[in-house]
């Protein structure tokens, strides 16, 4: 605590003398009275002092999440997500397509760890080759909604009027298809290629997911925009002549973002179990590419289920882990980007 | 006569918040007592613990992380902390009943106001619904609601905000308490609607011969209403007194600043506010000593050290009240004198590194 | 005191629609500001009182053009405000501040105290060249009493009467001339209230401010002001320095103001005369005719006109006051009411 002030020794040294030149002439420090700063004294945070570098939000986020064990174990399973999707074959020796029907649904041994499934494919492989598949869906799901979505909700939100009123209709009539009719309607007007590779099963997959789960998004930014718009900061920004790029990008975004982080992370792993349904349906991807989706949908008959758990029970946990991951760094993130709750 | 001295009284309340940052101390040792028909005006600022005193009282403390640590409430000579939670539930409502700053999220939205005034009599009296709805009509007339009747099945949302408060004010003086506890029943309203709802109050407590404590921050509501004042500062009391004593002649250094700090309405003194300078501390870090000493004006090294002075009396009747070490100098100060304030102590815009208001 | 006339409103409107349906089609208007027209000098502080609705914070907001008038026009300099584009626009936007009330909603939670104060010099490069920016930040929290130290902390490190003078240091650090207070210290604890009102004096002294302090605590505009309008439903019905209006107000609105008004001084209690108002403020969406306080006037009825109309003289149902200058037994001011005095 400060010392009670006497006020003519308080007065700072530098307003004596050697009074810094002003930017501003007008302002003068004639009889500038404030008293300096008492020097800062134990049991007080530590944010900040005059040395230091101007901060950032960013940079300020990155040092929270660094002394946050959840972050580095959150991130290292994403990243070992990642990885795998990347380089699967540094995961396991075996490829697999390689399948024979004589080891069908054998239980997890020594040399095959998970077990084989229904066509007696190894599946340790089978969840390392699937992650790719699964992750990208997942994640550029989760990037296509959250940027659409996002986008035309700022919009919407911040211009209100007809163009609110126009892009609220339109997410309004997505949101009233059925996903799946829409997907089978989709992907029949846009065959894939005999020709076509996983990346471009992929990204059909992406595309029908979030084109039909943006206006969640939407709705969210949009009330979230809403919301902070007529905030006193964001008026005093206008007072002083703010731009609408500025105001969008520096005042309303970064708090509007919280639920839309929230929500994307969740809706992750969803977007991985719906494309599992559209690959059962025979719509999502081809059978030639592995996917968890593929294989729990594969697992997940009736008799199987009870005959072979282990069929369902390894590409299902690797689904939960991967989510598990997304969103516990999705919270962090969250977390960080919020100085109030540091 | 009963066998207690006084209707409420409070020894030595502790009061603690534990969360994740730490142990905040929101009230330490604290003691006050009301008489019947009595009003006693709790005056402090946002963090002095004076509405946590209220709901610790009433036992609506949001516990965790809110914790009655210590002490005594004596409704009748009975200590309410040692009661069970059905006895304590009993006690609100028929013995001690409370408003609160904002009207409109006290009352349920989705039931019309005249249900809920009626819901209490048919909860605590087993009313039948149709004596039930001709009590709650009478109530909303009490309060002085226009066209009772008609508006008995309108919702909270329909309402002003000076009514509405009169609709909480209703529910709370329904089962006829002993004590009614008002935390800071006008500050969200108007001057001219702050006056009525003042002046319903005070003609309520002299109909049901209730006793008031009146919880504020608002130094000239409190001259026009109350009895007695007991100041709180950082979660102690620091000074108790009747009410013309404290505005006549305040001991505590924390009172004679906030009595001078305040701009008068009757008169334009010109010149540079005679603020109180630094800010209150924070619960979390509560400086040694007393905790008023870094914003002091009088404050001596015993100030700074040890433990806090004692509340103790200052007069042979037993009515003043102060916890300061400096009693004896503060006793020749006369706020009302405004020294002309030089320009030059600007003092008072004390930059403070201690971060405040922890609540 | 006062100076030359720097800001000038004349007839200002703002009416909002009050849409329903479906299909939104405008049903009425809230009046928010119905005709309001003040001049304010160079380093004079201009206060702004009334009750909630009352449209003083509308006023606010059409002075530093957040909102656009329904109708009307805001000199400031002698330039229509509302008539500025572009760049000239930016550059009246140097010259009108504003501060808000609640210091917790008006500093954005995810920016340093240094990118708070140092925005205008963002919107504003030509303001201060950007080497010193930095240097002029730290100046200006040191102006307002914070340690410049503190210039990475968060909004949320600070008290609410931190917070507000962080507030004020983004409003004066474009060196305006008018600065638009709304409800600066409302938010404010009673001590930290008279450290809030210490600087802004201060920093007029200094600066040469002219401010419009809008606030419903009569005490603290009378503290504060030099000359004092009372706003009732969208409209001054009250203007004149501060002596005038607090000691030989003439309006029945700003005499009930006063006296209900709690004085802090238990030995007048039941000595001061209070001026009971009935019921609430009407809706500003459908105003009563003539003058506007009529329906909750405490001194027509008593009045003993022959020629009566709703309980009140006709004439003030029938015919609105005009605010001009009235009797006021020592002198005259400015006041809306066909009986002042």
């Amino acid at each position: 605590m400060s010392e009670p002030i006497d006020p003519v020794s308080s007065v700072p040294d530098g307003a004596q003398d050697g009074l810094k030149p002003l930017a501003m002439p007008s302002i003068t420090r004639r009889s500038l009275l404030l008293p300096k700063a008492p020097p800062p004294d134990g049991g007080v945070t530590s944010a900040g002092s005059a040395g230091e570098k101007p901060r950032s939000l960013g940079r300020d986020a990155w040092d929270e999440m660094r002394h946050r064990p959840m972050f580095w174990v959150a991130g290292a399973l994403v990243l070992l997500f990642l990885l795998i999707a990347v380089f699967p074959q540094l995961f396991t020796a075996k490829d697999p397509t390689a399948c024979s029907l004589d080891m069908s649904r054998l239980p997890p041994r020594p040399g095959a760890i998970f077990g084989n499934d229904f066509q007696g494919c190894d599946i340790y492989a089978r969840t390392i080759y699937g992650a790719r598949a699964s992750i990208l869906v997942g994640i550029f799901t989760a990037l296509l909604a959250a940027l659409l979505g996002g986008s035309l909700g700022t919009l919407a939100g911040y211009l209100g009027g007809w163009v609110d009123a126009v892009l609220a209709r339109l997410a309004d009539i997505f949101f009233s298809i059925p996903m799946l009719l829409g997907a089978i309607v989709f992907m029949a007007f846009m065959p894939l290629p005999p020709s076509a590779g996983m990346p471009q099963a992929v990204a059909r997959i992406v595309i029908v997911l979030a084109l039909f789960n943006w206006p969640n998004i939407f709705r969210l930014m949009r009330a979230s925009v809403m919301q902070v718009k007529p905030q006193e900061y964001v008026l005093a920004a206008r007072a002083l002549g703010a731009g609408p790029g500025r105001l969008a990008m520096s005042h309303i975004v970064p708090n509007a973002m919280t639920p839309l982080i929230v929500v994307s992370t969740i809706d992750l792993g969803g977007y991985i179990t719906t494309e599992a349904a559209l690959s059962f349906l025979g719509i999502g991807l081809p059978s030639t590419v592995v996917s968890w989706g593929r294989d729990i949908s594969n697992a997940s008959g009736l008799g199987l289920i009870r005959n072979a758990p282990f069929m369902l029970l390894f590409p299902a946990a690797a689904l939960c882990l991967a989510v598990l991951a997304f969103i516990l760094l999705g919270d962090i993130v969250r977390d960080a980007l919020d100085p109030k709750a540091r | 006569m009963a066998d207690y001295d006084h209707l409420l009284d409070v020894r030595d309340l502790h009061v603690e918040f534990r969360m994740r940052t730490g142990i905040a101390k929101a009230i330490n040792g604290v003691s006050f007592y009301l008489d019947e028909k009595e009003t006693l005006a709790i005056l402090g600022e946002s963090g002095s613990g004076k509405s946590v005193t209220a709901q610790a009282i009433m036992g609506i403390l949001d516990s965790p992380p809110g914790f009655v640590t210590g002490g005594e409430v004596l409704f009748q000579g009975v200590d309410m902390l040692k009661m069970s939670r059905k006895q304590r539930a009993a006690m609100r409502g028929p013995k001690i009943s409370m408003i609160f700053q904002d009207a409109l999220s006290a009352l349920n939205p989705v039931f019309p106001v005249g249900w809920q005034i009626a819901e209490m009599f048919r909860i605590h009296h087993k009313t039948n619904s149709s004596d039930a709805m001709k009590a709650a009509i009478s109530l909303m007339e009490q309060v002085r609601i226009p066209a009772a009747r008609q508006r008995f099945k309108a919702y909270p949302h329909q309402f002003s905000g000076g009514m509405r408060q009169r609709i909480m004010i209703a529910m709370a003086i329904a089962l006829d308490p002993w004590i009614l506890i008002a935390d800071e029943p006008t500050t969200a309203l108007d001057v001219t609607v702050q006056a009525q709802i003042m002046a319903l109050l005070k003609e309520l407590q002299d109909e049901h011969d209730m006793g008031l404590i009146l919880i504020t921050h608002d130094l000239g509501v409190v001259a026009n209403v109350a009895d007695r004042i007991a100041v709180m500062y950082a979660g102690r009391l620091v000074e108790t007194a009747p009410v013309v004593d404290v505005y006549g002649q305040p001991r505590h250094p924390y009172t004679i600043g906030l009595l001078e700090s305040v701009p008068r309405l009757d008169t334009k003194l010109g010149g540079v506010l005679p603020a109180i300078g630094g800010l209150p501390p924070n619960l979390l870090a509560m400086p040694s000593g007393c905790p008023f000493n870094p914003r002091c004006r009088f404050a001596v090294d015993q100030c700074r050290q040890g433990t806090p002075p004692p509340l103790e009396s200052l007069d042979a009747k037993g009515t003043r009240f102060a916890a300061c070490w400096r009693v004896a100098d503060t006793a020749v100060v006369d706020w009302r004198v405004d020294e002309p304030v030089p320009d030059e102590r600007v003092d008072d815009m004390g930059v403070d590194d201690e971060i405040g208001g922890w609540l | 005191m006062s100076g030359e006339v720097i800001l000038e409103a004349i007839d200002l409107f703002k009416y909002y629609p009050i849409k329903t349906g479906v299909i939104q089609h405008t049903t009425g208007h809230v009046r928010a500001v119905d005709g309001v027209s003040f001049q304010l000098h160079a380093g004079e502080t201009l206060g702004v009182v009334g009750e909630s609705g009352c449209g003083k914070s509308t006023l606010g907001r059409l002075l530093v053009s957040l909102e656009n008038p329904t109708a009307g026009s805001v000199l400031f300099d002698g330039v229509d405000v509302y008539q500025q584009t572009g760049a000239a626009m930016r550059r009246l936007r140097r010259d009108i501040q504003i501060v808000f009330q609640d210091p917790y909603t008006s500093l954005n939670p995810r920016k340093t105290v240094g990118d708070i104060v140092g925005e205008p010099f963002d919107i504003h490069p030509e303001a201060v060249p950007k080497g010193s920016r930095r240097a002029r930040v730290q100046e200006l929290l040191e102006l307002v009493g914070l340690s410049p130290e503190h210039i990475n902390r968060y909004p949320h490190q600070f008290s609410g009467g931190q917070r507000q003078r962080i507030g004020v240091a983004r409003g004066i650090a474009l060196n305006p001339k008018v600065l638009v207070c709304d409800e600066p210290v409302s938010a404010l604890d009673v001590s930290v209230q008279a450290q809030v009102v210490n600087l802004l004096e201060h920093l007029q002294k200094e600066l040469g401010l002219a401010y419009i302090f809008i606030a419903h605590d009569l005490a603290v505009v009378r503290h504060i002001s030099d000359r004092v309008a009372v706003m009732y439903l969208g409209k001054i019905v009250e203007m004149g320095d501060e002596t005038q209006i607090y000691d030989h107000p003439t309006h029945p609105y700003t005499q009930a103001l006063l006296s209900a008004v709690p004085v802090p001084d238990p030995t007048l209690r039941g000595t001061r005369q209070q001026i009971m108002l009935a019921g609430d403020v009407p809706s500003p969406a459908n105003p009563p005719s003539g003058c506007r306080f009529h329906t909750r006037c405490w001194k027509a009825p008593a009045l003993g006109a022959t020629d009566v109309k709703d309980g009140v003289p006709a004439v003030c149902v029938d015919e609105e006051p005009e605010l001009i200058d009235r009797p006021d037994g020592v002198s005259f001011h400015c006041s809306a009411c066909h009986f002042a005095g």
